[in-house]
């Protein structure tokens, strides 16, 4: 399959299980309701390493949030719930209870309820206040710049991560160029986020290493410099290639959100420099999610 | 929806009680055998056709028609349904309610939403005293639920409540909130003395006048909170003044108390 020149393998991304939540932080402005998001969010590129994959959703207008304050979307997936019930009371705690004039809510309507203002209440030292306000319980924790408000619990959804395609550039401008124009695409997507650096991961990884101690190490197979030395899957026109990993609430988000990086990366077309288009997988075995890549285009 | 309609024919001599009378109790009866159900009347047992004509058909829905200022326990226990009652209430209103709808059109006597853990208890006229409140001997009052009074509340409003919200469109007697250890108490109007006396916890707010707090409150001062926003924008829908309630800003004047029982507790001042 050609698309604009690009070639799409037959291919498939292979994704996972995850379990995940939304969080709305807002502040008495937009830089620090995203800074406290960037702050959480921080440190969460993979579950391998970090415990948890979150990224910044979106960002929403005064109207849309339950304080009537600028805030934003963030997303945190984990690959269990309690894993995902330790980061969330870890990075809220740290990082969004800390930011100054910060609030947090929940951004899911129902689902299993996390703990969040009901375990950060404790900050207080028995001078929280808790109020039950339309049926949803929130704290009040008295901070030196006046209240933190969190709502008392956060429900966690069943989710998908894992959501995956590279992208195979002549040269690494090239490849930069496509990665950026797939990311601000798919940032319009509601319930996914990018978790790697900019939404872009350059070091994707197999299964195992020759050292025991690891679980995951370098893609050789996508390594340009391995090209002479191993089993590659580059031919010689490819000299730089780029992964955008994705997680999302539902099985459509991650789809829609690949589907919106793919056709972005695809209107550059050859002319821009991308050879190919892969996904990474484990032959189907490891993950029940697969999206194709072909059906996902043009 | 399907109405039971009972009209009260004249005012009873004494104070009947009518927690039989709830949409949950009477499902699957007919208008005649409800005619029939015995009402507590001093000490004797009397059918209720003695003093209600009854009509229409057993449902999702009660209405009482007539001055029933002597009508004590008006949805009792009630956990889902309505009762619609045009005019007066006695005694006791939806006491230990735990879910449904009771609007009255007229005003109601003492202890009203006494025990509420949920549902929503509307008056349009005034409360009397302890709304909200406890049973004398009891130590948790209002523990759920919401209270709308549109006229007049009476002393001792949400006495030992616990949680849930009462509504005071009018203004509040003495001692409002009393014995308080949580929930919240909102008047547009002027409040009585000693607002929260033995409070605990819990808020009461004030977005008419400005309370005289008693001497075991402190003044914190004015300064922003942000939780008034998500109670403002809770009340939207609600069929209340608090609906169109808006006030320009956060910053509020709070005191805390009362000292002498913890000092949790707090008196906002949201003037608009």
């Amino acid at each position: 399959m050609i698309v604009n020149g690009i070639s799409i393998d037959d291919t498939f991304a292979e994704a996972f299980a995850m379990r995940g939540t939304r969080l709305v932080i807002t502040a008495h402005t937009l830089g620090w309701a995203r800074t406290a998001a960037v702050s959480m969010t921080g440190f969460a590129t993979s579950v391998i390493g970090c415990g948890c994959e979150a990224g910044i959703e979106c960002e929403l207008d005064a109207r849309d949030t339950p304080d009537g304050r600028p805030g934003v979307a963030v997303l945190l997936f984990a690959t269990s719930s309690s894993e995902l019930t330790k980061q969330l009371e870890r990075r809220v705690g740290q990082c969004v209870l800390t930011s100054p004039t910060s609030a947090v809510f929940s951004g899911i309507a129902s689902g299993r309820p996390l703990p969040l203002g009901k375990t950060l209440r404790y900050f207080g030292d028995g001078h929280q206040i808790s109020k039950v306000i339309g049926g949803r319980r929130y704290w009040r924790v008295p901070v030196m710049d006046g209240e933190f408000i969190a709502e008392d619990t956060a429900p966690m959804s069943d989710a998908v991560g894992g959501g995956n395609f590279l992208i195979l550039a002549s040269a690494t401008s090239q490849a930069l160029a496509a990665a950026e124009a797939a990311i601000e695409a798919m940032r319009r997507v509601s319930g996914a986020i990018m978790p790697f650096p900019g939404g872009v991961a350059r070091s994707g990884s197999k299964i195992g290493s020759k050292y025991k101690t690891l679980i995951a190490s370098t893609n050789d197979a996508f390594c340009p410099t391995l090209r002479a030395s191993v089993k590659s899957e580059l031919g010689p026109d490819v000299g730089c290639v780029l992964e955008i990993v994705i997680d999302g609430l539902t099985e459509d988000a991650v789809r829609n959100s690949m589907q919106a990086g793919l056709r972005a990366v695809c209107a550059a077309g050859a002319a821009g420099g991308i050879r190919r288009l892969s996904a990474g997988n484990y032959g189907g075995k490891l993950g029940k999610f697969h999206f194709p890549l072909r059906a996902l285009l043009p | 929806m399907s109405d039971l309609v009972l009209r009260l024919r004249a005012a009873p001599a004494f104070r009947l009680d009518l927690s039989p009378v709830t949409p949950e109790k009477l499902a699957g009866q007919s208008a005649a055998s409800v005619a029939r159900m015995p009402l507590a009347c001093g000490r004797r047992r009397l059918p209720l056709g003695e003093w209600f004509d009854v009509r229409g058909d057993v449902g999702e829905r009660i209405v009482i028609e007539g001055d029933g200022t002597r009508l004590d326990r008006i949805g009792a226990d009630m956990k889902d349904g309505q009762i619609r009652i045009d005019g007066n209430a006695g005694a006791y209103l939806g006491i230990g309610m735990g879910g449904g709808r009771i609007d009255v059109s007229g005003s109601v006597d003492a202890y009203a939403g006494c025990g509420l853990s949920g549902g929503v208890v509307r008056i349009q006229g005034d409360a009397g005293d302890f709304l909200g409140a406890a049973l004398p001997g009891e130590h948790k009052g209002m523990r759920g639920g919401l209270v709308i009074v549109g006229g007049r509340v009476g002393d001792r409003a949400g006495d030992h409540m616990r949680r849930g919200l009462i509504l005071a469109e009018g203004s509040c007697g003495d001692y409002c909130g009393s014995r308080m250890q949580g929930g919240t108490i909102a008047t547009l109007g002027a409040c009585g003395s000693r607002p929260g006396f033995a409070m605990r916890r819990g808020t009461l707010l004030f977005a008419g006048p400005a309370p005289v707090p008693g001497p075991t409150f402190n003044d914190g001062g004015e300064l922003p909170l942000g939780f008034l926003v998500l109670l403002e924008r809770s009340w939207k829908e609600l069929p209340s003044r608090f609906a169109t309630l808006a006030r320009p800003s956060t910053r509020v004047r709070r005191w805390l108390g009362d000292l002498a029982f913890g000092g949790e507790g707090e008196l906002i001042h949201w003037p608009g």
